[in-house]
């Protein structure tokens, strides 16, 4: 019977240990913390009815970046309790985690750094800037925008839920290979959290990218052809077209792995003629595409701000499309790079090195034509440029390790050493990472109607920079010197040194952090001094400031003419024609997104402790939320042409 | 349709169908991957028995017969509907459903017998491939007549609305994107199993 209700879940699966209790705590602290505001200031009708149901693409985006705000700080705390337990961990001493402890947090750290902060930025800011910079009022699908956010909030909650339930996460490497990850050698529900994570948060990017590439292909402004959409976009598309095209091959891969978990069945098991090897080749089709779908945005944010504040029409624009559909293709074609000493044979890792190596060439054009574009422009160093400056420092000082590490006999070297490591921090952060900070503060005032302080950023932007370089350098060095990654314990006492520089450099890092957090606070309070009255603060060229900041809920009263690529600047050099309104349609809220993640997590969770009535219910429940929301006629609302015109008077 | 379409509507219908082609796309990636697991896997039967052991081809014929006859009824609905035919559309969409039940109960009939003779997914790599790639297309199969059962409850209730039509529209497109799954299944699966 208490199988039957509650599957594997006992009693023992409650916290009992220093982590599971304190992250629960931690969690029901912050919990009890909002409810409590939420409750004093009277705002649970606001919340549900101005945001949690809202399918306004701007409202969406804010939400995915506060909640990739808080997954990062999770992240950064596993970051922090790496390092600590290997500044500590030489010779006779064991540090303070377990091994088994250890793995668990950088399986973790991966995995939210990876799927829930870099992804959910990026989600985040494509709703809001997407429909502005193509003329348009929402995205095509304004119900599967909101459910696949929803979805990507299940997926965070389970990363975090065996706090509560269970008290392990998985030990296994953030892509979890077997048959390590099978059930013989990962018998607890770790493994299970990490599936539903995975699988939950990847149907929303699924969803996510089908919705972004119908509204980039059919929702653009009369007259912007392709040709003419601003770099931004196209590099949103790239990304959206890699996300379709391998989020299919991850479903499938983690679901076989659930399969032989779930069923016993053979895919990846060392026994009944499995072939875990096959796990990595599909998992690496997936992943390596997954890094480009990080960082192509970001070069698109870099073009856009580059070409912003150098007052200048960017350089080789063609050749920068060109690149970014180059990159976009050849990702697809280097996976096998991740394993070349599997024993594919030396034609198989030739032709993967080489494809490899040959991503620098469009990489390199890029950045070519961002500094060309400054090249005699009329530069204004704000803190958005400070970024894309660093960018440059350390994407091309990590994209050489990468081209470096593309040879196959050197790479034999490398492989699962800590310049590995040290390598893709660099892309992640220094690439996507500095992309995204970049877009945020020059989309800041779009969003908010006020500027972000500068002195304060680009003081975080220094300190960002530095730690960086101070954390990260000592992890080639270390690679060099014989230090593999994920490593709870070393003899060698030489390297004791460098992994306490490279903590040192995350301490700067944090502190970049915190000032952030304070140029945030300090915006906030100095508003009034920084109010962005125009809706173009920054003499920008594309559509998003074309329109008031922040923009109102339809974004433009009237959908703009494009004639050219930089289409706002052309505007307002030629002058803006008498607008005439008419009736435009908008989807109304809805709370079916909501509905429909809570009945998928609660079918993840049914399948993570094996609870079939849970399981039915979950997928019964979502099947007919989708099914209802299909047969509702009445999903959109009409704003008069009188109305539209009274909003526009008013508050101009 | 013969109704004219205001602007708007016709934008949204067209997104709608296009978007719908992305995810079936998507779902093509899907199921190469399941394939290239397949093909992978099919020649470890770790010590049980291999395709030409299992397939009883006159029988799998006749599921591929059930279903290819499916799709064309699904086109008759489909042109029906376009005439404006709304009982010969239910029709045609009631024989649809009748014979893609068929090919599922048939299908799970052959599961059902691998499993009594101890050749369940949990015998071998390659049995485990089998399941899941004819498991995933039958699971589509069954949803696709939860979805034919409420495309026809609606029109059947609301009539054949713009949007409705368009809703057959794109669960005509998805009966006959399966059946070219299919296809490839009783190919690459069967056939070559077999022979």
């Amino acid at each position: 019977m208490w199988h039957f209700i509650f599957g594997n879940l006992t009693w023992a699966a409650l916290p009992h240990e220093w982590f599971t209790i304190g992250g629960t705590a931690a969690m029901f602290l912050m919990a009890g913390a909002v409810v409590g505001w939420l409750t004093y200031a009277r705002r649970w009708r606001w919340l549900w009815s101005e945001w949690l149901t809202s399918t306004d693409p701007k409202k969406i985006g804010v939400m995915y970046i506060i909640m990739a705000s808080l997954m990062l700080f999770r992240g950064a705390l596993d970051a922090a309790m790496i390092w600590l337990q290997q500044a500590m961990s030489v010779g006779a001493s064991h540090g303070y985690l377990s091994a088994d402890h250890f793995q668990q947090i950088f399986t973790a750290h991966g995995d939210i750094m990876v799927f829930f902060v870099t992804m959910g930025f990026l989600a985040g800011l494509l709703n809001i800037i997407l429909p502005l910079q193509i003329g348009a009022r929402d995205l095509a699908f304004p119900f599967l925008n909101s459910l696949g956010f929803w979805l990507y909030v299940a997926g965070a909650v389970f990363v975090n839920l065996f706090f509560v339930f269970g008290g392990e996460f998985a030990a296994t490497g953030w892509l979890s290979l077997p048959p390590l990850s099978e059930l013989a050698y990962s018998p607890g529900v770790g493994m299970d959290y990490w599936i539903w994570s995975l699988q939950i948060s990847g149907l929303g990017s699924l969803i996510a990218g089908i919705n972004f590439i119908v509204t980039i292909l059919k929702m653009r402004a009369p007259g912007m052809t392709l040709m003419k959409m601003p770099m931004f976009v196209w590099s949103s598309l790239c990304s959206m077209v890699l996300v379709v095209s391998v989020f299919p091959i991850l479903a499938v891969t983690i679901g076989l792995l659930w399969l032989d978990r779930f069923f016993g069945m053979h895919f990846f098991t060392s026994t009944g003629g499995g072939n875990p090897m096959m796990y990595v080749n599909l998992i690496w089709m997936w992943g390596h595409p997954e890094v480009y779908i990080l960082v192509i945005p970001s070069f698109g944010i870099f073009s856009e701000v580059v070409s912003t504040f150098s007052q200048k029409k960017l350089f080789g624009y063609a050749s920068q499309v060109a690149a970014a559909i180059g990159i976009t293709l050849l990702a697809m074609l280097v996976w096998l790079h991740h394993f070349f000493t599997m024993g594919a044979g030396a034609d198989v890792n030739a032709f993967f090195g080489i494809m490899t190596g040959v991503i620098a060439i469009p990489t390199g054009v890029q950045i070519f034509d961002w500094i060309s574009t400054m090249y005699k422009g009329k530069i204004i160093f704000t803190q958005s440029l400070y970024w894309f400056l660093g960018f440059v420092a350390t994407f091309t000082f990590g994209g050489v390790a990468g081209v470096l590490m593309s040879s196959p006999a050197a790479d034999f070297q490398f492989h699962n050493s800590l310049f590995l490591v040290a390598h893709f921090h660099t892309m992640v952060i220094g690439g996507a990472l500095f992309g995204i900070f970049s877009g945020l503060t020059y989309w800041f005032p779009k969003v908010t109607g006020f500027k972000l302080n500068e002195r304060l950023g680009k003081t975080a932007f220094w300190f960002w920079l530095t730690g960086f370089f101070t954390a990260f350098v000592p992890l080639y060095i270390l690679g060099f010197m014989g230090a593999t990654r994920r490593l709870d314990h070393y003899t060698d006492p030489a390297w004791q040194p460098f992994f306490i520089t490279a903590g040192i450099g995350l301490v700067i890092i944090a502190i970049g952090a915190a000032v952030q957090i304070a140029q945030l606070i300090v915006s906030i309070r100095q508003r009034r001094d920084n109010l962005d009255i125009s809706g173009d603060p920054w003499n920008g060229r594309t559509l998003e400031w074309s329109t008031k900041s922040p923009p109102p809920f339809y974004n433009f009263a009237v959908i703009p003419e494009v004639k050219s690529r930089d289409a706002f600047w052309e505007m307002k050099q030629g002058g803006r024609p008498q607008p005439v309104y008419q009736d435009i349609e908008l989807p109304k809220n809805t709370a079916m997104g909501i509905y429909v993640s809570a009945f998928v997590f609660l079918a993840g969770f049914g399948f993570v402790w094996h609870i079939i009535w849970l399981i039915v219910l979950g997928l019964g429940g979502a099947v007919t939320c989708v099914i209802i929301r299909a047969l509702d006629e009445e999903t959109e609302y009409t704003v008069t042409a009188a109305e539209l015109a009274s909003m526009e008077n008013n508050h101009s | 349709m013969n109704e004219a379409l205001p602007a708007i509507g016709f934008q949204r219908q067209e997104r709608v169908a296009f978007g719908f082609w992305v995810y079936l796309m998507t779902d093509l990636i899907s199921f190469a991957a399941l394939f290239a697991a397949f093909s992978v896997l099919r020649g470890s039967t770790f010590g049980g028995p291999d395709g030409a052991d299992l397939f009883n081809l006159p029988f799998v014929f006749a599921e591929t017969m059930l279903l290819l006859v499916s799709s064309f009824t699904c086109g008759l609905a489909v042109l029906a509907a376009e005439q404006n035919k709304q009982p010969r559309a239910l029709i045609w969409l009631a024989v649809t459903f009748l014979l893609g039940g068929g090919f599922l109960a048939l299908e799970l009939n052959e599961f059902s017998r691998l499993v009594a003779e101890g050749n369940g997914p949990q015998r071998s790599a390659f049995l485990s491939a089998f399941f899941a790639l004819v498991g995933t297309h039958g699971l589509h199969i069954a949803v696709g007549l939860l979805w034919m059962a409420v495309v026809a409850l609606v029109i059947w209730r609301r009539g054949l609305s713009s949007k409705n039509f368009s809703n057959l529209l794109r669960l005509g497109l998805f009966w006959h994107f399966l059946d070219i799954v299919w296809i490839f299944i009783f190919t690459i699966v069967y056939l070559m199993g077999v022979l």
